[in-house]
């Protein structure tokens, strides 16, 4: 049975108080490895591109914080927020960055290309789309297991939504019914596309009533809507009500990478509610619920740059992977590696 | 004044844009914005309608170019990176690769990729793809090393009937220079011998030309004279510049940037050894990358590529065995 779309902005009544607490650190703390990310870059001592989620915290913690140990969650390019959420360090994300021997991701690959699948957290390729059938595999394979009650979450953003990956893989979790929460984070551009270069619909959720799945709308840049519109989103898909399609608008305050200036935002939108940083949202909600004070919060943020500088005195005193000890093989059946080429250089 | 390759490149769609009233350009970001690495900077303005944002749909993208291709236009599509075309392969060594053959229609469309390693770009950013799509009969696929190559080819891709496959390099974009555009171009299919020299043949092409030219320059002072050709053109590959010259040397190393299971590299050396056995002195050699994804890491993906130190090396051995 799929359940038909409701479109909904929801109120934030049922969530957690600690929960609300625990979100907004985990925003101030995304906020401050990417200021400090931005800072290396422009110093010249990361090699490669940065690309940050500023103004995309609240949506990305909010997509991976309802999940628990066992659950899947395949984040995208604008998920710091949603990885340290979902248990990624800041200690592992600046050693993916500056190529750490001893990060995830050894060096062999950087930035947001990250993960650790083993312990459901997939590593994204380039390749816009290509995670959402990949999560879905990976839900299917748990209920073949017999697991229940497993979730998986994948973001997108608008511009992926045009990927045929994207309308295969839900199409197909529709069909296998699978537990599948994906969170499009429409931030108005896909690098300077605008929305209409981009879809033709009056809505990107109008997609979830072609899949025949259920669909959430919310504003991006409030936290307690995201939090409470993800609460429904993946009690949802637990209670095997199938995939969910959530659709946040909102905007990246931020170049597409820090190489760019993002000159062709629309300068109106950064004044609109779509440009509001939910840094700045979230601090008036918690301290207009007595959730907290300014100083509580400006004390978090302290202690979040603080964390930040005790992980990358580490991370930068590792050492990177050393070429000559690399066993250059990318398969892992020692006896079907093709060893030809390794002789071929002596 | 001086042009580099990527403005040779925007400079070659210019004149194509102007020269021809059947071109568009389309592809992700290359309207206004003019394109992930500006090779379409300006153009939107100038050719209004002609040059166009796509959506993030590079099946699709690669697909309306065909149809288009089938309607009498000559669409250049650009991948933002060479990597993702593997998202709009079935279009390209499916539709538009078969479609001549199968139709009598021809397909004049070209596939621009970004190509190949920069630093710091990893695994998704790196591909060299020359091969693949060469290994597809009804493909053109053009792999410039230089910046009057780089205009020239790009003139000629597009105003052929067949759908080419322009393989740009990345790592040329903005620092390889020249003086002018050129006026005379060699054309496409022909190899060129980029520095003639006795002692062995090096082919190779794109930026591993420039890596190689350096390590014949770091041989001479060692008494060798390096021959080193650049392809140019992938497919089809000019054989007999190649035959002619291991004619003169006697001996091959063939450098190429992708990776190492089968590709030019092996082409090249499969059809010397075939086809020119008996002008070798020694057995042919090859470097190519590592087999393995492209690195992130700036010390892993130096270790993963040929580079100059490493062409010189293997052709110590070339000319030593
Ligand atoms: C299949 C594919 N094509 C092209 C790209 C190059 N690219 C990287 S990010 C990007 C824009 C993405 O826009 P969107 O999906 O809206 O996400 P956002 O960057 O806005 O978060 C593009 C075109 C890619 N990564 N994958
Ligand atoms: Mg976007």
């Amino acid at each position: 049975m799929v359940t038909a779309v409701k479109e909904k902005t929801v109120a934030h009544n049922d969530l957690d108080p600690a929960l609300i607490v625990r979100a907004y650190r985990v925003m101030l703390l995304a906020r401050a490895t990417e200021d400090k990310l931005a800072s290396l870059y422009r110093a010249g001592m990361i090699k490669g591109g940065v690309f940050l989620g500023k103004g995309q915290e609240a949506l990305s913690t909010a997509s991976s914080i309802f999940l628990k140990k066992g659950d899947i969650f395949g984040p995208l390019i604008r998920d710091q927020a949603g990885r340290l959420a979902f248990g990624d360090t800041v200690l592992d994300t600046l050693r993916t960055y500056l190529g750490s021997a001893q990060g995830p991701m050894r060096g062999r690959d950087g930035n947001i290309h990250r993960g650790r699948p083993r312990d459901g957290y997939y590593a994204m390729i380039s390749h816009l789309g290509a995670l959402v059938p990949v999560v879905a595999g990976g839900l299917y394979a748990r209920r073949l297991r017999g697991e229940t009650g497993v979730v998986g979450v994948t973001s997108i953003g608008d511009g992926g939504t045009s990927t045929g990956a994207f309308h295969e893989g839900i199409n197909m979790a529709a069909v296998e019914h699978l537990p599948l929460v994906v969170v499009v984070a429409n931030n108005q551009y896909a690098y300077s596309t605008p929305n209409n270069r981009q879809f033709a619909c009056a809505d990107l959720l109008d997609k979830a009533a072609g899949y025949g799945i259920a669909g959430f709308k919310c504003d991006g840049t409030d936290p307690m809507a995201c939090l409470e519109t993800l609460r429904l989103a993946v009690q949802a898909a637990r209670e095997g009500n199938g995939p969910q399609l959530v659709v946040a608008t909102l905007l990246r305050l931020v170049g597409h990478g820090e190489h760019d200036d993002a000159g062709y935002v629309d300068a109106a939108l950064r004044k609109a509610n779509v440009g509001r940083d939910c840094l700045e949202v979230g601090a008036r909600q918690l301290i207009a619920a007595d959730l907290a004070t300014a100083d509580n919060i400006s004390q978090w943020t302290k202690e979040a740059q603080a964390e930040v500088e005790t992980a990358l005195n580490k991370a930068q005193r590792e050492k990177g992977p050393n070429p000559n000890a690399e066993d250059w093989q990318a398969i892992s059946t020692e006896h079907l590696v093709d060893g030809h080429y390794d002789a071929e250089e002596e | 004044m001086s042009v580099t390759y990527l403005e040779a490149i925007r400079a070659a769609q210019e004149k194509a844009l102007t020269d021809d009233p059947r071109v568009f350009i389309y592809g992700q970001d290359v309207g206004a914005f003019g394109g992930a690495f500006k090779a379409t900077k300006n153009l939107a303005a100038e050719f209004p309608g002609r040059v166009m944002d796509a959506p993030l749909s590079e099946d699709a993208i690669v697909g309306l170019a065909v149809g288009a291709a089938i309607e009498g236009a000559r669409p250049i599509v650009e991948m933002q990176f060479a990597d993702f075309s593997t998202v709009g392969f079935n279009q390209i060594v499916n539709q538009a690769a078969t479609l001549y053959y199968r139709t009598d229609v021809p397909c004049p469309i070209v596939v621009r990729l970004p190509s190949g390693g920069t630093l710091g770009a990893g695994p998704f950013h790196s591909q060299s793809m020359e091969a693949i799509y060469s290994h597809y009969p009804g493909l053109v696929v053009m792999t410039p090393a230089t910046v009057e190559d780089a205009y020239s080819m790009m003139l000629e891709a597009v105003s052929i009937d067949d759908p080419v496959i322009f393989c740009e390099h990345k790592l040329l974009y903005y620092h390889l220079k020249a003086d002018k555009l050129p006026d005379v171009a060699q054309p496409a299919g022909k190899a060129r011998i980029a520095r003639a020299g006795r002692d062995a043949t090096l082919v190779t092409y794109s930026a591993m030309l420039h890596e190689s030219l350096q390590a014949a320059e770091d041989l001479v002072e060692e008494g060798w004279q390096i021959e080193v050709i650049d392809l140019r053109t992938v497919k089809p590959l000019d054989t007999d510049t190649v035959l002619a010259s291991v004619a003169r040397t006697g001996r091959l190393l063939v450098v190429g940037e992708a990776w190492p299971w089968g590709g030019v590299t092996a082409e090249v050396i499969s059809r010397v050894a075939t086809e020119g056995f008996g002008l070798l002195d020694a057995a042919p050699m090859r470097l190519n990358a590592k087999d393995t994804p492209v690195p992130y890491h700036p010390d892993l993906w130096a270790a993963h590529r040929p580079t100059a130190t490493t062409v010189a090396a293997r052709l110590r051995q070339l000319l030593t065995q």
